[in-house]
């Protein structure tokens, strides 16, 4: 007879000894660094460029990203729809992506695909027309998908808990309406178009099961575009004095989408690694202490979270959740307990070891597969975080002690600092 | 080409082992065969319920997720109208943990009253976080029942209302268990890097010791030949007119059940698929229009659904759509267009092998519909479906009698 009441043995994950398989770096002739991460089975590739060209860098509301969402809508040569047929074609996909202070183009497909769509891509990239059709289509369709939107409590929240933490006017805090998308302009998106893509600054991170004369192609392509860092432009931060927001956004809703939230300092501060692990204690995974609970326990919610914001030039420290509307405030005032017992109690050893072999197993799987890989590197790269960041990450996530963290709890977890929104 | 070993226990647990020895992961996937089509019509959302006890410990171990996230592993699980997934990804070294955690629960339940409460009360967040205070999260609500009379497909996995999970008692809970989660209901597939000789020894002392159970025989109402076009009309709170149309289509075994998969490709999925083409880009009546099915594994919907941009009238969307199908059904695809939906299936299969765990699950799921081995056929049978077939598949689904039409308006006041 097995006796199922034990455990079988396990290894620590603690104990792993994680390696980030290091990257290739090549560079194109005009400078244009090239990061490849070449494992994985299947002959797939995931190219993605990546500009200098997000939020950031715009002078007026939604231009980066219309720019950068647009850029399948036409060129000298193809139109909107001989583009996306020529795509589809091959069954591979071109995303955008516009973020803060970066936007990207995306490209997954089949290895054997990539002559037909490498002079696809550098012609979106140079040769974009952004025509006045396709620009009305999409203020329309924009304008009605956020009236969909604005109904929805956790959409209305997650805009609203940004700009109360960094202001309405910075890049990480400023949202969109209907009078933003009515104000974009062809001529504006094409001056943003050519000063921050056609003159401005990219890097590429290539990974998957790399062909061996993939520099080689992205050297023909890509290697000859004229290149100009953009400046940064800096943008003060103007938070909320208010702290506490009650809104009504639909007479009917049943649930409260409730987001509690603190700035916090970024990657570079010494506060941040420990914070992670403090941070799943709390509320970053399914074992922690919001979700046993305030979900496990009480049922208040399907489901509660916290993390550090992934941003650059700052971050904040979140909590969010979806509960039933009459059980908003009792959520929250568990939020605060959480928040206090890590303030007054130290964590016990066999709950850390717990959130430490998580931790560990976790970031073993995330090295999983070239995709996975290539951005983590991009984060660090992103960051200017050296290499050495992740294995300060595994040194800080095996060693970090109680203390430590009730220390950290008691700076940075009082009630009293966090922004509290509640949106029914 | 994803490779395998098979073999069953004495007690009729059927297991799986895909070995790749380039991850430092080991995946284990149970799946069980019951979803919310075995529900009674007046228990819906029980499938669903009972996932969630699935976590609130078994016999022999009192918390499921605590050993699991100690054993450095994370897990998850989902329910649909057909089927109930478990599955574990954790560092191969602590594999055991996974085969002792889920052997235990498919032994028993712990059965616990207190769980049964507070999952009561989670599920019916989820109830009103995804189907309730979503707008238009009440569309498949509609559409099930107009579409489907007697099959089960008629409610959707979370249930047709609130009141349906408050009402499950424990020993309904008790009774399902020892019904369907049983060795000789489910598959093991463990993937990763792991050994057949490994798991077969693993499999033989953990899971080799639970009794049987009766292989449950499923059978289900068959839903009727549809003969006649049916209709609803609702309004609703939202922002924008809403047109849903479904037909109804094959098995996921039927013979036309590939053609019809692409032809959906056809018409919608992508930038430059038929109906996102006309409607949206050229004649601008739609904010966005998909064609798609879930691969049920009885037979399924094909589905068309779209908002419509404000101030353009339901019937004349509806109409322009006709438009569109009638162009489809009167010439059949070019052999291009054909080509490019193929190249799509072909590349879509290709990234989602890149990931064990959709290995695993994958098996797990093919074997369930008759042999793991048809997961590796799937591409040639996308590239035998001919232009004919597409012509007479179509011709076949999009009759008028065989449609349901769902008018979702947008009231402010309703």
């Amino acid at each position: 007879m097995i006796d199922r009441k034990k455990m079988p043995p396990i290894v620590d994950a603690v104990h792993y000894q994680l390696e980030l398989k290091p990257y290739t770096h090549h560079q194109l002739a005009n400078g244009v660094d090239v990061y490849m991460i070449d494992a994985g089975a299947e002959e797939v590739l995931q190219i993605e460029w990546l500009y200098k060209a997000g939020n950031c860098y715009e002078s007026q509301n939604l231009i980066a990203a219309t720019t950068n969402y647009l850029l399948r809508a036409g060129t000298t040569t193809h139109t909107a729809y001989e583009l996306d047929e020529k795509i589809d074609y091959v069954g591979a996909y071109v995303n955008r992506g516009c973020y803060n202070e970066q936007a990207s183009i995306t490209l997954h497909c089949l290895n054997k695909h990539t002559d037909v769509l490498l002079p696809l891509i550098r012609e979106v990239l140079t040769e974009s027309v952004f025509p006045s059709h396709e620009l009305l289509l999409y203020q329309q369709n924009m304008k009605q998908r956020l009236s969909v939107n604005l109904r929805k409590s956790d959409y209305v929240a997650g805009r609203l808990i940004d700009a109360y933490l960094f202001g309405e006017e910075h890049p990480y805090g400023k949202y969109s309406s209907p009078s933003s998308f009515d104000a974009l302009t062809r001529d504006a998106l094409l001056a943003f178009y050519e000063r921050y893509y056609k003159q401005g600054h990219f890097q590429l991170f290539v990974a998957g099961k790399i062909p061996g004369d993939i520099v080689e192609k992205l050297n023909r392509y890509f290697g000859d575009l004229p290149i100009t860092i953009p400046d940064l432009p800096m943008h003060p931060c103007h938070p909320a004095t208010q702290k506490k927001f009650n809104i009504q956004n639909d007479p009917a809703g049943v649930q409260g989408a409730i987001r509690l939230a603190r700035p916090f300092p970024d990657r570079h501060h010494p506060d941040f690694l420990p914070a992670l692990v403090l941070n799943t204690v709390f509320g970053g995974f399914f074992g922690s202490r919001l979700m046993s609970n305030i979900r496990e326990e009480k049922g208040y919610t399907y489901g509660i979270h916290s993390y550090l914001l992934n941003l650059q030039q700052t971050s904040a420290w979140m909590i969010s959740t979806e509960a039933g509307k009459e059980v908003c405030e009792a959520t929250i005032k568990e939020v605060y307990a959480e928040m206090n017992r890590l303030c007054n109690e130290p964590i016990s050893e066999e709950e850390l070891n717990l959130v430490r072999n998580y931790m560990m197993g976790g970031l073993l799987g995330d090295l999983d597969g070239p995709f996975q890989l290539i951005a983590r590197w991009k984060n660090l790269l992103l960051n200017n975080l050296p290499p050495a960041h992740f294995h300060r990450t595994i040194d800080t996530i095996r060693n970090v002690n109680a203390q430590q963290l009730q220390a950290l709890a008691q700076r940075y977890l009082n009630p009293a600092d966090f922004y509290e929104l509640v949106v029914v | 080409m994803i490779t395998f070993d098979r073999f069953t226990l004495s007690n009729g647990l059927r297991v799986l082992v895909h070995t790749d020895v380039s991850t430092p992961m080991a995946v284990v996937n149970v799946l069980y065969d019951v979803g919310a089509r075995d529900e009674d019509p007046d228990q819906t959302g029980f499938a669903h319920l009972f996932e969630h006890l699935m976590f609130g410990g078994s016999l022999h171990i009192p918390d499921y997720d605590e050993p699991l996230q100690l054993a450095g592993g994370e897990n998850n699980a989902y329910t649909t109208n057909d089927l109930t997934n478990y599955y574990i990804q954790l560092p191969a070294d602590n594999l055991e943990t996974a085969f002792w955690l889920e052997s235990d629960r498919m032994l028993s339940l712990a059965f616990s009253q207190k769980s049964l409460g507070v999952q009561q009360k989670v599920v019916c967040e989820e109830f009103k976080e995804h189907y309730l205070n979503k707008p238009y999260g009440d569309v498949w609500s509609h559409m099930r029942s107009l579409a489907y009379q007697v099959h089960p497909y008629r409610w959707m996995t979370i249930g047709r209302e609130l009141a349906h999970i408050e009402q499950a008692r424990l020993q309904q809970v008790k009774d399902f268990f020892f019904k369907y989660y049983t060795p000789c209901n489910a598959i093991l597939v463990v993937a990763g890097n792991v050994h057949v000789a490994q798991v077969r020894a693993l499999a033989e002392k953990w899971f080799g010791p639970i009794p049987s159970g009766t292989r449950y025989q499923r059978k289900l109402p068959i839903e009727p030949t549809q003969t006649a076009a049916r209709f609803k009309m609702i309004q609703a709170p939202v922002p924008l007119d809403l047109l849903c149309k479904t037909w109804h289509m094959t098995d996921r075994l039927g013979a036309s059940y590939h053609a019809t998969d692409l032809l959906t490709d056809m018409l919608g999925g992508s930038a430059s698929s038929r109906l996102h083409q006309q409607l949206v880009k050229e004649q601008k009546l739609f904010v966005h229009i998909d064609c798609y099915h879930f691969g049920s594994s009885d037979p399924g919907l094909v589905t068309i659904e779209g908002k419509l941009v404000e101030g353009v009238s339901m019937e004349k969307a509806e109409q322009a759509l006709q438009e569109q199908l009638n162009a489809f059904l009167s010439q059949p695809p070019s052999e291009q267009e054909l080509e490019k939906v193929k190249n799509k299936t072909e590349s879509a299969i290709a990234f989602e092998d890149m990931s064990v765990m959709s290995r695993a699950s994958s098996l797990a799921y093919y074997e369930l519909l008759g042999d793991a081995a048809w997961m590796n056929l799937e591409l040639s049978k996308y590239a035998s479906v001919t232009t004919a077939q597409i012509a007479a598949v179509s011709n076949e689904l999009f009759r008028t009698e065989n449609q349901n039409t769902l008018y979702y308006y947008a009231n402010p006041s309703a």
